[in-house]
Order: structure tokens, then C-alpha cells, then sequence
């Protein structure tokens, strides 16, 4: 299986490239495909109380109602129909995306099995919600719709009288169906939507906006599509003849033509199972690598950086608890904490200039303690003698740092470049250890843990804290956002890095016997700050 | 050199824009296409369908008994009712017949937790378009042997029909639709 998973995550990784070059980092429609859905959502939810404005649930009504729009009122709500549709033909195509995806990527295991656990209901509810929507338009497509629902539901034993029989024959149809099903049409939605926001709740941040150019040429396509290739009935829905051929909403209705060769148990069997293989797929083994973060009181001043950094909410403050002068303190949810270290890199205690055995930040890895890693960060460097020295801090989801490695370079793998807080890249490069850091992290706008690039840019930028002090030369520090694919770029970036910081500091041959000049002399102006 | 360097970038701005004109030019191609296409085929347009389908309940499966008044007193007083009636129907026999062919044979079982409930049938059959002998018959009561209901009809069932044989005792049986 994770054979598998890595075969289709560097497939996935190369589309992902290739929607890169068409659309930028920052609007790939693949990096947003949740908050694509949402958009959707909102699309389809507009544009339906519009309809509903204009519908008119009788059994006779139903289709003229819907034709009165498509045709007559054509301009506004005949394309908030074909809107109404299209949205929801893409909702179905983003959500798939977004759970392939996220299951191509493992991001359901450990902590974040809420997410993943709590967007397996929203697939059944997407689908009754398509499905009942069907329905009400009362054309042949609906009688398809009716007819082969009630008869898969009369699989279940559930009702004493099939319930197919509603839609026998036109002298035994009633209207109080249609009037149950737009009910369920209305209030299945709301309930998506209630789960919709219990599925970001463990989100820090949660993105639930695309960027603005992505949703304008998102919704510009759904408008020209709905203007060119109106939704539009099928013929008029009559029980007394069968639907012998019927356009189908492959979106929505994939299965349905299974249940004229498989049974309808069968095939409710194969979706429950399917569900069930779902639920309980982030609590199959193999489980948790890393143990969550753990807060140090005697260091932690409740300032509340971790908290606003957590990507996923798994840092609180509560009132102090030891006594000290301290207002707050942190402290760890283990459940909600997927050990991606960010929190390390926003805790201001987290700095190497302090002595070694005082190294214990306010939060901490227990498995990638700060004092073990400016340890091996100091003794990677320490092996390093070919000009110029350069540390490469990558993180295990972007491109691969083996590739990286050779003469003058040093690597050291996080779980996130968000762990490293900027007072490490000023420690290796003020005091010096290396002529240069390279961050290479997570595919540009495609964070495995959600925030830890933005923070990371944001500290070196000096936007938030801990920032990057400005004593460091920014020229020093590369960042190469790139996935797996992307190794023999990211090789050439190096490169190109280290060219430059021989251009930076002349020919080493100049300095034999000098030791470092540029790292004594930034050294020494950092010395008051150890 | 400047001149050249802000037509390239023109270019390369075009060039994306153009590329992701074609990709959501592609993604509206899907949902266009797929929302409607391709057409499936549940029935042959040249057939059409006989659907056999009814609720009814059959006959208690037990004739009702008077309690002798030992068995009365033996009851709790608000449960001494003078009549037995056990709540079990019998089962229903279905068959139906189409130019001398049987094509249906079930026994249908009352429905409810004590079986007091009716039965129910809902069964479709494709058949070319065409004029058709067609035989129902339906036993719902205790005999073991014959039915009690049965319809004999010619019928034309036209391309695409839908035609339902129903069932309602009170409206006399067997009921085309």
C-alpha cells in the first residue's frame, strides 16, 4: 500500500507541477480544493434560494415551475439554474479531489482524524443532497431518479410498504412526496453545512476562501458554461411509460445503473463497507511516529505564540498552575497535536545563543529536542570544510534532501521548516558555523502542515515573531519552496546559492590561515546577544 | 535589454493566462459533458415493462376461538376478551402468467413483527412490445389448494409502456393501470 500511495503521490506531484505553471503557487486550484468546495457551496446555496423563489413543489407544477425559469426567465433564473447545477457537478469533483488527495498524502492519521473521520458523513450528505435535487425537477431524469432510489431504499428493511409504490403509475402519484422531498432538499444541505464547519474546527486558520483570482476565473468559467450550455429538462416525468434512455449526471448518479445488474444490497453493503473502511482508516496501524509537543513551565511565560501558530489548534493557554508571576500558560491538547513542531519555532525561548544546558524551550519535541538539534546542527557544520558552508534545513514532505547533500553541505530534515525558529539561522550564520542556510520546505503553497511556509516567510521577513533579527545578511538564507519532483531544480538552486555567497565572500583562498572573516566578524557583533 | 526583458515577461504573463483559459476551458468541457452524457439505457425503447405490484393482507392464518370462561379466569382481568384471534396472516400466493408462461411464483410473507401486517409485491418484467395473454392469480386466504383471485386479460403493451397490475380487494380484485 505505500508503495502505492508514493507511486500516486508523485504522480500527484507532477500534475500539481504542472497546474504550478498554468496558475502559480498561490492559485493552484489543487492547493485549495477545500476551500474550492466551499465556494461551490456557496454558489449552489445562493443560487438555490433563488429557485426556490420561483418553484413550485406540486406534482403538476414541478416541471412547469423549473421550465418557466430555464426558458422564460432565461437571463437570470434559467443561469442561476445551470449555476445551480454546474456548482454542484464541480462540488462533487473538488470534494473527491480534496479526499484522494488527502489520503494520497497520509494527512489522516494521528491527529488529524477528526477531519478525515468528519468528511465521511459529508460525502453521503453531498450525494442526498444531489440526488433529492434530481428529484424535484419532475422530468424523465426524476421518474429515473424516484423510481430506481425508492426501489435501492425498499432493498433495506425499513419500510412495510415498498415505497416505490408512490411512483406506480400517474393515478397513484401524490404530491405530498414532492413536498417531503423538497424539504429533505433543503434541510440535507443545512445539515452538510452544519458538519461542514464542525470539519474545520480543529483548523487554525481554517482556509475556507480561495484566492480571489482563483474564484473569479472559477466562477467566470461556471457563468460562460451556464450562459453557452444552459441546464436545461428532460422530457416531462410520466409513470405510465418507463424511462428507456435518460441523460445521467455522472457526478452524482455514477451508480445507478449498477442496480439494474447487481443487487441493491449489495451494493448498499459495498458503500456501507466502503464507509466504514474509511472511519476507521486513520486508526489502523502504522500510528503515531512522533510524541506530541510538551510545554516546560519553568520556561513558558504564557505569551501565547505557540497558540497563535498551532495550525491545528492543539495549544491552549489556561490560567498558570504553578505559581508563577506568569498570567498563562501553555498547554498541549496530545489529541489534537500532530508533532510538527511549529510551535517550537514560534516559542521565543526556543534560542541556541543560550548555554547548552539551558537549552529547554517553553515547548518542546520530546523526539527533536532544541538542545539535540543545535547539537547536530553544530557538529553537521563543524564537518563541513569545503567554502562555501551551507546548512540545508529541509523538511521529510518537500524535496528530497539526499539529493541535496555533497561537499560543503550539510542537511538536517524537520518534520516542518516551521520548527526552526530564526534565531537558529542567526546562531549558524552569525556565529560561524555556515556561510548560509537553505530552507527547503514543502511544495511552494502546499504546506504539509498547513502554516508552517507562511509562518516560516513571515519570521524571516520580519513580519512576526520570533523574527529574524536584522543583524543577519537576508542574502545569507535561500528558501526553496519544491516537492519531490522537483530535486534536480532545487539542486540548481543550491548551487546558484552557493555561488553567490562565494561572490559574497571572495575567494577563500584569500583567507587561508584567517579562519572565517565575515562569521568572526558577525560573530563578534553578536556576542553581546548570547 | 529592458524593453526585451518586459515583452518576455508580457509573453510569459500571456501564456499563463492563455494556459489556464484552456484548463478551466477543460474543466467546464467536463461538467457540461458528463451532467448529461452519455445516455444509459435502462430499457430497450422497444420494450415495455409489466409491473406486478400490490399491498394486501391476507387472512388471519387462524380462525378466531371462544374462550371457554376457565380460560377466561385464568387471564388477567383487563385481558379477558371473549375472542382468540391470533395476529399471523397467511402467506400470500402470487403467480402470473404471460401467454400460458409462468413468469412469477412467490409466496409472500405478511409483513409486521407478528407477521399481522400485509404483503407486498413489486416485480418488473421487460417484454417486447406486443399483445400478451396475461394470467394473475392470488391466494389469500387458509385454502391450500387454487386461488382466490385471478385475472385473465388480453393486453397491448406498447413501446416504453408502464403497465401496472394492481391489486384491491375492495374495488374487486386485480386492477391494470
Amino acid at each position: 500500500m505505500a508503495a502505492i500511495r508514493s507511486a500516486l503521490r508523485y504522480g500527484m506531484e507532477r500534475v500539481e507541477s504542472g497546474f504550478d505553471a498554468v496558475y502559480g503557487a498561490d492559485w493552484n486550484p489543487l492547493y485549495h480544493l477545500g476551500a474550492l468546495g466551499w465556494f461551490f457551496f456557496w454558489i449552489i446555496t445562493i443560487s438555490g434560494i433563488y429557485l426556490y423563489i420561483f418553484f413550485d413543489s406540486g406534482v403538476d407544477q414541478a416541471y412547469e415551475s423549473v421550465e418557466y425559469m430555464t426558458h422564460v426567465q432565461w437571463y437570470a433564473a434559467g443561469i442561476m439554474r445551470s449555476l445551480h447545477r454546474y456548482a454542484s457537478d464541480a462540488f462533487v469533483v473538488v470534494v473527491l479531489a480534496h479526499l484522494a488527495r488527502q489520503w494520497i498524502k497520509g494527512n489522516y492519521n494521528d491527529a488529524r482524524w477528526f477531519g478525515w473521520v468528519t468528511g465521511v458523513p459529508l460525502l453521503w450528505l453531498m450525494y442526498a443532497s444531489g440526488i433529492s435535487g434530481y428529484w424535484i425537477v419532475w422530468d424523465s431524469l426524476a421518474q429515473y431518479v424516484a423510481v430506481a432510489t425508492t426501489e435501492w431504499l425498499d432493498t433495506l428493511p425499513l419500510f412495510g410498504e415498498p415505497i416505490a409504490r408512490n411512483f406506480l403509475h400517474e393515478s397513484t402519484l401524490s404530491g405530498r412526496f414532492f413536498t417531503l422531498m423538497v424539504f429533505i432538499h433543503i434541510a440535507v444541505p443545512l445539515t452538510m453545512l452544519f458538519l461542514m464547519w464542525v470539519h474545520i474546527q480543529r483548523h487554525m486558520y481554517p482556509r475556507v476562501n480561495p484566492p480571489r483570482g482563483l474564484m473569479i476565473g472559477t466562477f467566470g468559467m461556471l457563468m460562460v458554461l451556464s450562459v453557452v450550455y444552459p441546464a436545461v429538462s428532460q422530457d416531462r416525468a410520466n409513470l405510465n411509460q418507463v424511462v428507456a434512455q435518460v441523460g445521467l449526471d455522472w457526478f452524482y448518479l455514477p451508480l445507478y445503473p449498477l442496480l439494474d445488474v447487481y443487487p441493491g444490497e449489495l451494493l448498499w453493503g459495498v458503500l456501507v463497507g466502503t464507509t466504514l473502511v474509511l472511519i476507521v482508516l486513520p486508526f489502523l496501524p502504522p500510528r503515531r511516529r512522533v510524541r506530541p509537543a510538551v510545554v516546560d513551565l519553568d520556561n513558558c511565560n504564557g505569551c501565547g505564540r505557540c497558540v497563535a501558530d498551532c495550525p491545528y489548534s492543539a495549544v491552549s493557554l489556561r490560567p498558570r498552575t504553578d505559581g508563577a508571576s506568569y498570567s498563562h500558560e501553555a498547554v498541549v491538547t496530545n489529541e489534537k497535536c500532530v508533532s510538527c513542531g511549529i510551535c517550537v519555532g514560534a516559542c521565543p525561548t526556543s534560542t541556541p545563543f543560550r548555554r547548552q544546558s539551558d537549552l529547554v524551550p517553553g515547548i518542546d519535541l520530546p523526539d527533536l529536542a532544541m538542545g539535540a538539534l543545535r547539537e547536530n546542527l553544530v557538529t553537521a557544520a563543524g564537518a563541513l570544510n569545503e567554502h562555501p558552508r551551507v546548512m540545508v534545513i529541509g523538511c521529510g514532505a518537500g524535496v528530497s534532501l539526499d539529493a541535496l547533500s555533497g561537499p560543503g553541505v550539510a542537511i538536517k530534515s524537520l518534520p516542518c521548516v516551521g520548527q526552526l525558529p530564526p534565531s537558529f539561522i542567526d546562531f549558524l550564520i552569525t556565529r560561524g558555523h555556515v556561510e548560509g542556510v537553505f530552507v527547503a520546505g514543502c511544495r511552494d503553497g502546499d504546506c504539509e502542515y498547513r502554516l508552517g511556509q507562511q509562518w516560516t516567510e513571515a519570521r524571516l521577513d520580519q513580519e512576526r515573531d520570533p523574527h529574524l533579527r536584522s543583524r543577519v545578511p537576508r542574502e545569507r538564507i535561500r528558501i526553496y519552496w519544491a516537492g519531490r519532483d522537483r530535486a534536480a531544480a532545487a539542486g540548481r538552486e543550491l548551487d546558484g546559492f552557493r555561488a553567490a555567497l562565494r561572490e559574497l565572500d571572495g575567494d577563500p583562498a584569500d583567507r587561508k590561515g584567517e579562519g572565517h572573516p565575515r562569521g568572526e566578524a558577525i560573530s563578534a557583533a553578536a556576542a553581546g546577544h548570547g | 535589454m529592458a524593453d526585451s526583458r518586459t515583452e518576455s515577461s508580457l509573453s510569459a504573463l500571456g501564456m499563463r493566462i492563455a494556459a489556464q483559459v484552456v484548463v478551466y476551458g477543460a474543466f467546464a468541457a467536463l461538467l457540461g459533458y458528463f451532467s448529461v452524457s452519455p445516455t444509459y439505457t435502462q430499457v430497450d425503447p422497444d420494450f415495455g415493462v409489466i409491473k406486478l405490484s400490490f399491498s394486501h393482507a391476507g387472512q388471519p392464518e387462524t380462525e378466531c376461538r371462544r374462550r371457554s370462561q376457565e380460560q377466561l379466569e385464568e387471564l388477567a382481568p383487563n385481558m379477558r376478551k371473549t375472542m382468540d384471534c391470533p395476529r399471523r396472516r397467511v402467506n400470500l400466493l402470487v403467480e402470473l402468467e404471460l401467454d400460458g408462461e409462468r413468469i412469477y411464483r412467490d409466496e409472500l410473507p405478511p409483513s409486521g413483527l407478528s407477521g399481522d401486517g400485509a404483503s407486498t409485491v413489486y416485480q418488473d418484467f421487460p417484454v417486447p412490445a406486443g399483445r400478451y395473454t396475461l394470467v394473475a392469480r392470488l391466494r389469500d386466504s387458509r385454502r391450500e389448494q387454487g386461488f382466490d383471485w385471478t385475472l385473465e386479460r388480453t393486453v397491448d403493451v406498447s413501446p416504453r409502456q408502464n403497465l401496472v397490475i394492481d391489486f384491491r380487494a375492495e374495488t374487486g380484485g386485480f386492477k391494470i393501470l
